[in-house]
C-alpha cells in the first residue's frame, strides 16, 4: 500500500507543478491503482481544491476538469446527447459506482493505460489534453508521449459534428476489457480507437463513404495477454468496427 | 495533519497521518463494519457515503474527507436494519462478510435512481462482490425491499 510522507492540497496550479518537480512526488487522481503503489512517495498532491471537477459546456466545446469522477462523464447530459450516449457506455462496466465516484477523468487520461476504456473513447472524438507546461496537445499525440512532470489540467473535446458510438468485449463484467472499439463519423471522415489490443489506444482516420471494417482493424497491432491472444483480438476489432460503422450509417 | 469532518453526524476533529486511507480513519473511530475484501478497488466491502455518494474508502485518502460528511452503516443503524431484514427474510447471506458494503450501496441507489429495472439495479450494484452466493437471494431481497409499502 501507498506510504508517503506528506500530503498538500495545492493552492494554485503553480504550486502544484512544482512541487510534482521532485521524482518523489506524485499528483493523486482517484487513488483506485495508485494506492495499491509498493514505492514510498515524498509528496503526495492533491488538485481537489482548485475547481477542476466541472464539466463546462460552451458552443465550441467540452471542458472537462482532470477531477471530474468517471460518474460525471457517465451521467452528465450534455456530453451524452452531443455523442450518442458514448461516455455512458464507455464508463458504466468500470468496476461499480463507488468506483467511478472515486476515479478521476484526469487519472485515467494521464494514465495512457493500454485496458482504458476512457482513453480509447476521447481518442476518436475530436479531443485534447490541457497541460499546464506542454499546453494544448491532440490526444492521439500525447497517448505517445513519454511520461512527465506536467499537471494535466483538462480534457477538451470539440464539437465539431461527429457522432460516436462504442462497445468493447471483457471476459466478465466488470474486468478490463478484452478489447475496446470507437468510431466517430462526421459525413464521410472516420475515427477509429482501438484499445485494450492489449497496447493503450491509436487512432486511424479514414476519409470513405463506406470504411472497410477489416482494413482499418488490420491497421492496428494486436498483442497476447492473460485476457486473450492477438490473434483473438484482430478478428474481435472486425467485428466490432463493422458494427459500429453500421451503427453510425444508420444513426 | 489536522482535518476535521463529520461522521454518522458527529463532528470530529483528528490528527492523521499523510499516507492515511479513510477505511483505516473510520476503523480506527470505531466503525468496523467498514472492512477490506480485496485490496483492489473491486470488492465493494469498504463502501461508506462521502457527501451522500457511495465511494470506496479504501481508496480514498482520508485528507480527502477534510469537510466532508462521512456516513458508515453504523450512522443509518435503521434503514440498514430495515433492509436487512429482506436480506434475512430472502436467506440471502451466508457468511455476511459483504453485507455492509452491499446495504450502504443498496440505500445509496435507492436514493439516486427512480424505480430501477432489475438490469439498472444490477449495474448500480455491479461493485459489490459476494464470494459465496449467486446473488439470486440479494435480488430477491432488493427488488421487494423497493417494492415495499411506503418503498420506491
Amino acid at each position: 500500500m501507498i506510504k508517503a510522507r506528506e500530503y498538500v492540497k495545492a493552492e494554485s496550479l503553480s504550486e502544484a507543478w512544482e512541487l510534482n518537480q521532485k521524482k518523489s512526488s506524485v499528483i493523486l487522481g482517484g487513488m483506485m491503482w495508485l494506492k495499491m503503489s509498493s514505492l514510498p512517495k515524498g509528496t503526495l498532491i492533491d488538485l481537489s481544491g482548485l475547481g477542476l471537477d466541472t464539466i463546462e459546456e460552451t458552443e465550441e466545446e467540452f471542458r472537462i476538469g482532470c477531477m471530474c469522477t468517471l460518474r460525471q462523464l457517465e451521467l452528465h447530459e450534455g456530453l451524452n446527447q452531443y455523442f450518442n450516449g458514448v461516455f455512458k457506455e464507455c464508463t458504466r462496466h468500470i468496476v461499480g459506482v463507488q468506483f467511478r465516484n472515486g476515479a478521476t477523468a484526469g487519472g485515467s487520461v494521464f494514465g495512457r493505460y493500454g485496458f482504458s476504456d476512457i482513453l480509447t473513447c476521447l481518442m476518436a472524438l475530436d479531443t485534447s489534453v490541457e497541460l499546464y507546461q506542454g499546453g494544448i496537445v491532440p490526444i492521439a499525440e500525447f497517448a505517445k508521449m513519454p511520461y512527465d512532470r506536467d499537471v494535466l489540467v483538462s480534457i477538451r473535446i470539440r464539437k465539431d459534428g461527429r457522432k460516436a458510438a462504442y462497445t468493447t468485449q471483457r471476459r466478465t463484467k466488470t474486468d478490463f476489457p478484452l478489447i475496446a472499439c470507437c468510431a466517430a463519423r462526421k459525413g464521410s471522415e472516420w475515427y477509429f480507437s482501438v484499445g485494450a489490443r492489449p497496447a493503450r489506444a491509436e487512432l486511424v482516420a479514414v476519409s470513405s463513404a463506406a470504411p472497410d471494417p477489416e482494413e482499418i482493424a488490420e491497421r492496428f497491432s494486436y498483442g497476447d495477454n492473460v485476457r486473450g491472444s492477438g490473434e483473438y483480438r484482430r478478428e474481435l476489432a472486425k467485428i466490432y468496427l463493422a458494427r459500429l460503422i453500421k451503427g453510425l450509417k444508420e444513426a | 495533519m489536522k482535518i476535521r469532518f463529520t461522521l454518522n453526524g458527529t463532528n470530529r476533529e483528528i490528527d492523521i497521518k499523510p499516507d492515511m486511507l479513510l477505511i483505516d480513519l473510520v476503523r480506527q473511530l470505531g466503525c468496523y463494519s467498514v472492512k477490506r475484501g480485496c485490496e483492489t478497488s473491486n470488492c465493494g466491502l469498504c463502501t461508506v457515503l462521502v457527501d451522500g455518494k457511495p465511494v470506496l474508502s479504501c481508496s480514498t485518502p482520508a485528507a480527502r474527507a477534510d469537510g466532508k460528511d462521512v456516513v458508515t452503516l453504523e450512522g443509518i443503524e435503521e434503514e440498514a436494519a430495515a433492509f436487512g431484514r429482506f436480506l434475512a427474510g430472502e436467506g440471502a447471506e451466508q457468511c455476511g462478510f459483504c453485507s455492509p458494503g452491499l446495504i450502504m450501496n443498496v440505500l445509496a441507489m435507492e436514493k439516486e435512481l427512480s424505480h430501477p429495472n432489475e438490469e439498472e439495479i444490477k449495474e448500480y450494484l455491479a461493485g459489490n462482490l459476494c464470494r459465496c452466493t449467486g446473488y439470486m437471494g440479494q435480488m430477491r431481497a432488493i427488488e421487494k425491499y423497493l417494492n415495499r409499502e411506503g418503498g420506491q
